[in-house]
């Protein structure tokens, strides 16, 4: 069983079947930021602390990737034969910000905004020794854990 | 209004793809038919401002046009690139260090959606390696908000789209000339739901060039001077929705479009109810819907009652895009905003032939919008 590989360190932590965001706080007047960053977008303070996301969220807004991204930056399957569309949206997260996802649906007919979200870890591609690379996704809650492998 | 600088010399390339002609010389082609137009010779112009995003340095363009030792400065600002050049030289005139100068964009991009410099948008690899650095997401994400908070319908959507082929098609400069039916759009290939594929424009290639002087010594150079009134950039705040965001706040703000509106409107000294003719930015139909409102010409959702009436056609009360906007003509984004500028002085001057704006227009507004949250406005009249 290969192991799995987050895309980078510090994006996301815990164990894989309850997987949180990695994001930033002021310290100074409490705007969440995506990911962990220096320096307050909101108050212009210098300083944040690093703090675990909620889990759930509903869904702002959203679209479909219909066709593939252009690679790189895009590591995913760009095959057109057998590329598989996902959804992209913005997920609040406890009234705090918005983060910018992939969604592990992509039919149109089973996207809303307001549906409630949970993160999930989503696998992307196979790195060059067998290794299983996965990145972030939102899906339906209580959807399997187990996504599908890339 | 002050009238302080004036647009005398408007010269472009043909937007579009051109095998086999750099971008950089595209640009150069501009910049003699603004020379032509203006009735001036490249060493009459004391300085210039230009650039591209992916065809190279402008200043590099003197070797083929004269070494006369102007000063020329390069200019590297996304999508607001042309708009910068024109704002810096408007600027350098109304300062009074400059009579005479020019300003100028170009580009030339390769086919398919914009590749995304992750690097140059202050962004991290694993933003782009998992499939979120594309501009067509934020584009349909946007509408699709906008759609379910003010019933904009999907008819109007593909509204824009027609109307800008129609507009395009009577563009002897534009790209796309070919007619396309509300079916045509609604039914090509869906792209970034629920923006399909022929609600997008497309990178592209061209070039734009504005030769600026004095507004006191216009009159020595043309009959038919257009005065630039209000020149604005502005880049996003805290609270707005911009591309190429990993996060946003929950709190939503004023978009750097409406900052910069606000901006233009009191610099000019007018409102948006005296603007006779609009060019906005129009990525895919969606932008041209939002940005309507955001600039400030109507209470959002109005869009959907104004476009069914036909009050954005070049015959209706209010016409946008009168060139085919992005969407016929493509996005060589360093050249996209000075095309703008140019339509502008184009109907001004009462030379945009069968697709003239009728009833004189005396007053026009461009405004460009891109990556990363940044817009660009100008007033111009005659």
């Amino acid at each position: 069983m290969p192991i799995d590989i987050p895309i980078t360190d510090g994006l996301f932590t815990g164990p894989p079947d309850a997987p949180r965001l990695l994001g930033s706080r002021c310290t100074a007047c409490g705007n969440h930021m995506f990911p962990v960053q220096d320096g307050c977008s909101r108050c212009s303070g210098a300083s944040t602390e690093t703090v675990e996301l909620g889990r759930r969220g509903t869904l702002w807004t959203w679209t479909v990737q219909s066709y593939p991204p252009k690679a790189p930056p895009f590591a995913g399957n760009v095959d057109p034969a057998t590329f598989e569309p996902y959804g992209v949206g913005y997920v609040e997260l406890d009234g705090k910000l918005l983060v910018e996802s992939r969604l592990t649906l992509a039919d149109p007919d089973q996207l809303h905004i307001g549906m409630e979200l949970e993160m999930v870890i989503d696998p992307l591609y196979i790195n060059d020794d067998g290794d299983q690379v996965v990145t972030f996704a939102f899906g339906p809650v209580g959807a399997s854990p187990e996504p599908s492998r890339a | 209004m002050s009238d302080d600088v004036a647009i005398v010399g408007i010269g472009m390339h043909e937007f579009g793809r051109h095998e086999g002609i750099e971008g950089i010389d595209q640009g150069v082609v501009a910049v003699r038919r603004a020379l032509v137009d203006a009735g001036l010779q490249w060493n009459d112009i004391e300085f210039a401002f230009g650039g591209s995003q992916a065809a190279g340095s402008a200043d590099t363009m003197v070797a083929k046009l004269g070494l006369t030792g102007l000063q020329f400065i390069n200019v590297a600002n996304g999508c607001a690139t042309g708009g910068s050049a024109l704002f810096s030289a408007y600027n350098s005139i109304k300062s009074g260090m400059f009579d005479v100068g020019m300003a100028v964009g170009f580009d030339k991009h390769e086919r398919g959606a914009f590749r995304v410099d992750l690097k140059e948008n202050g962004l991290e690899e694993w933003y782009g390696a998992s499939g979120l650095a594309l501009t067509t997401q934020f584009f349909g994400m946007k509408i699709n908000r906008y759609m379910h908070d003010y019933d904009i319908s999907e008819t109007t959507l593909a509204a824009v789209a027609n109307k800008a082929s129609r507009n395009g098609a009577m563009n002897p400069m534009a790209w796309r000339r070919n007619e396309l039916s509300i079916e045509d759009v609604s039914t090509s290939r869906m792209v970034s739901y629920p923006l399909t594929q022929y609600m997008f424009c497309s990178p592209a290639e061209g070039a734009v060039s504005l030769v600026l002087c004095r507004a006191d010594r216009a009159r020595e150079l043309t009959e038919t001077p257009v005065f630039l009134r209000a020149a604005v950039v502005r880049s996003r705040r805290f609270g707005s929705f911009e591309v190429m965001a990993p996060h946003l706040a929950v709190e939503r703000g004023d978009g750097p479009t409406i900052d910069a509106a606000k901006a233009a409107f009191e610099m000019a000294g007018i409102g948006p109810d005296d603007i006779d003719l609009a060019q906005l930015q129009d990525t895919e139909v969606g932008a041209e819907i939002m940005h309507m409102a955001e600039n400030g010409f109507c209470e959002h959702g109005d869009q959907e009652h104004m476009i069914a009436r036909g009050e954005t056609e070049i015959g209706g009360r209010f016409p946008v895009n009168t060139d085919g906007g992005c969407l016929a003509n493509g996005e060589p984004v360093g050249a996209s905003g000075l095309r703008q500028v140019y339509e502008n002085v184009v109907q001004l001057r009462g030379d945009a032939g069968v697709r003239q704006v009728r009833g004189d227009p005396r007053v026009a507004y461009t405004h460009v919008y891109g990556s990363p949250g940044i817009s660009g406005v100008t007033i111009l009249s005659r």
